[in-house]
């Protein structure tokens, strides 16, 4: 999968979870906590929903490297290369 | 059965609370013992936690450490604090408010929040803390109910939650906006702090006067506001002692937030009243930031929730390896009751059990705990602490009968202790209704063991314990249906490993309205804009009628008893059932 699906499919995830969230209008540098108002369970169901899609296993060490849908996006596509 | 944790002779030797102390425990002796009072008999929250310290000669200890998200660190000493707080009392002065004003904040962990509680407090006003993560509904009906005079948030917050409403609180007056520019109609804090004055004396506050106003969910109907005196101070400062282990100097992190009562009572009065040093993170948890910050500030005493502790344990035991955890010597955890298995974790990694302990909104402190002189039952809240007598009872109309140790029954507190709230605002039949006799009941079950210890088996009614925080189910259900497609709708709290419970809701909907992933989401993020991540209900499941008694009412507990396959006790009052 290219990077640039992994972004989609993160960003829909993320909207899942999250459905307050409108698909178009988030950024691709917008922090999940603090620009897009996710708490830590918000976090935990998105890593888990990614696991689920995508058989990625993120530990907790690697949160930060999923903080932004570009950060997340290089990190899903490093991870499944 | 998880084994007792017993403590060593040395260890034990430490604690400050000895067999000695609680014998001789008095609310006179330790009010005597920690703090300074005013003359006349006057008391004021915030003239104990800062300005007396600098009377006494330690202006110049730090008071707080605050590590900022993008890595800046502040210090601020007693006497910047106390400065600070007196200019935020010149400013509210300034603009016409005085003694008995209510002051609301929306705050994250920023310094700001620290001087505003004490510089409303010194100026005789009322300390209000909101949840910044809250949505806009439950903010403006607590500022409705609390009856606002003014409000200190960032511009953030305020253009994104509270601009369309703030008109309607006919009681606001002052809208302060953290930073060097506010939109219309508010005021910039940073100019105005200064532009005023460093001086300002401490309003001599009666120990019966209102100082904390805490906001706490029911499980019907609104909010409740539950009222604190300044008297209040006086179970900060024994509870600081003797369950938090706090001396003058002692690196202290509390982890709560400042919308919460934990963060004011335990992240804001209690540590200053003892003269330590606060160490305050701005960022979210975040496991390596966490552990780094244990290290490199050398923390001493720590108060955390289950929560976070679980967190942690999923990264697992490796994650911690390699950071030096030696300066702490004290690990405190509340909000819900913590399982064995993180007070056991805690021993391993940290060194170190975590000390479970209980109180609530209501009660204003901590009233029982493991303390560091008792060893320690996994997954027990602990014992009683000094001053305070508690019980496991059965309600009865004029008072209350004990119950047998093993028995289950409602935890229940003797009248009297000084941070005992004083009145639900403008509701005091719901005040009434939570005591019998002289016996406040909690609302918790509980039984208590034969070596007296308590342990915490549920709550008497439907409220929800998600991540420490206590959720009312009729405040979801309300915005729920306030989306076109639900026409009713069930909110419970369903058991989750990390955050102890999650909410769930059941809708039914409208003519109109069909079922679908789409309209699911649909509703969610309604209940997320109204109400923020925490509040809202992380899943929905359609059902085309609910379970209601004759009266109409839904009853939540047959939900949720089907849903974990429970039984289903008595269903005499059923109605209409669920399809």
């Amino acid at each position: 999968m290219n990077r640039d699906t992994l972004y989609a499919i993160f960003i829909e995830e993320l909207v899942n979870v999250a459905p307050d969230l409108d698909a178009g209008t988030i950024n691709k540098d917008d922090q999940l906590q603090d620009d897009l108002e996710l708490d830590s369970m918000d976090v935990l169901n998105l890593v888990a929903a990614l696991h689920e899609r995508l058989g990625v296993d993120i530990p907790e060490d690697d949160y930060v490297q999923i903080e932004t849908p570009a950060k997340a996006a290089d990190y899903l596509a490093a991870k499944l290369k | 059965m998880w084994d007792t944790i017993k403590k060593p002779e040395a260890l034990r030797a430490r604690a400050q609370l000895t067999t000695g102390v609680r014998a001789g425990f008095s609310w006179a002796k330790i009010e005597d013992e920690v703090l300074d009072g005013l003359p006349d008999g006057a008391l004021n929250i915030a003239y104990e936690a800062v300005d007396r310290h600098i009377a006494n000669g330690f202006g110049s200890d730090t008071a707080l450490r605050w590590l900022g998200k993008s890595g800046e660190r502040l210090d601020l000493s007693y006497a910047d604090l106390a400065a600070a707080s007196s200019r935020f009392a010149s400013v509210l002065s300034g603009h016409g408010l005085a003694s008995g004003a209510r002051v609301f904040s929306l705050l994250g962990r920023q310094p700001e929040v620290f001087y505003t509680a004490l510089g409303t407090l010194k100026a005789g006003m009322t300390f209000t803390p909101l949840f910044s993560a809250f949505g806009p509904e439950p903010i403006q009906t607590r500022m409705e109910i609390g009856e606002a005079n003014a409000l200190v948030t960032t511009e953030a917050i305020y253009r994104r939650k509270i601009e369309p409403w703030i008109k309607q609180i006919p009681s606001m007056r002052l809208v302060l906006i953290v930073g060097d520019d506010a939109p219309e109609g508010c005021v910039a804090l940073g100019p105005a702090m200064a532009a005023a004055s460093a001086e300002f004396d401490v309003v001599h506050t009666r120990p019966e006067d209102e100082a904390l106003i805490h906001f706490t969910s029911g499980t019907t109907g609104r909010p409740k506001g539950a009222v604190h005196v300044h008297k209040a101070v006086v179970n900060h400062a024994s509870t600081g002692r003797y369950a938090l282990e706090l001396k003058p100097g002692t690196v202290y992190w509390c982890t709560a937030d400042p919308g919460w009562v934990t963060g004011t009572s335990y992240g804001i009065i209690a540590p200053l009243v003892h003269r330590a040093t606060l160490v305050i993170d701005e960022a979210e948890f975040d496991l390596e930031r966490w552990y780094g910050t244990l290290e490199r500030e050398k923390v001493e005493v720590w108060y955390t929730a289950p929560t976070a502790i679980r967190m942690m344990m999923r990264a697992g035991k490796d994650a911690a390896r390699g950071y030096d955890f030696s300066s702490l010597r004290f690990l405190a955890s509340v909000g819900e009751p913590l399982n064995p298995e993180a007070v056991v974790w805690g021993n391993e990694v940290f060194g170190q059990p975590f000390h479970d302990n209980w109180w609530q909104t209501e009660t204003g402190g901590i009233m029982i705990a493991n303390t560091l002189d008792m060893d320690i039952k996994p997954g027990s809240m602990g014992k009683p602490l000094p001053g305070i007598e508690a019980a496991v009872v059965n309600r009865k109309d004029d008072g209350v009968t004990p119950c047998k140790p093993g028995e289950i029954g409602d935890l229940a507190l003797k009248v009297g202790w000084p941070s005992m709230m004083r009145a639900y605002l403008h509701e005091e039949a719901r005040y009434k209704k939570t005591f019998a006799g002289d016996w406040y009941i909690s609302g918790d079950l509980a039984m208590q063991d034969q070596d007296g210890y308590f342990w915490f088996v549920g709550r008497a009614d439907d409220l929800i314990k998600s991540s420490g925080h206590l959720i009312g189910p009729f405040e979801v259900e309300s915005a729920l249906i306030e989306h076109e497609a639900v026409a009713e709708a069930g909110v419970i709290g369903l058991p989750d490993e990390t955050a102890g419970e999650v909410v769930k809701a059941y809708v039914s909907l409208n003519p109109g309205f069909e079922p679908s992933e789409e309209l699911e989401k649909s509703i969610r993020g309604h209940a997320r804009k109204k109400l923020g991540p925490a509040v809202a209900p992380r899943t929905i499941e359609f059902r085309k009628t609910l379970p209601k008694t004759r009266s109409g009412k839904i009853m939540r507990r047959l939900l949720k008893a089907r849903e974990l396959g429970l039984p289903e006790g008595d269903i005499s009052t059923l109605e209409t059932d669920e399809s």
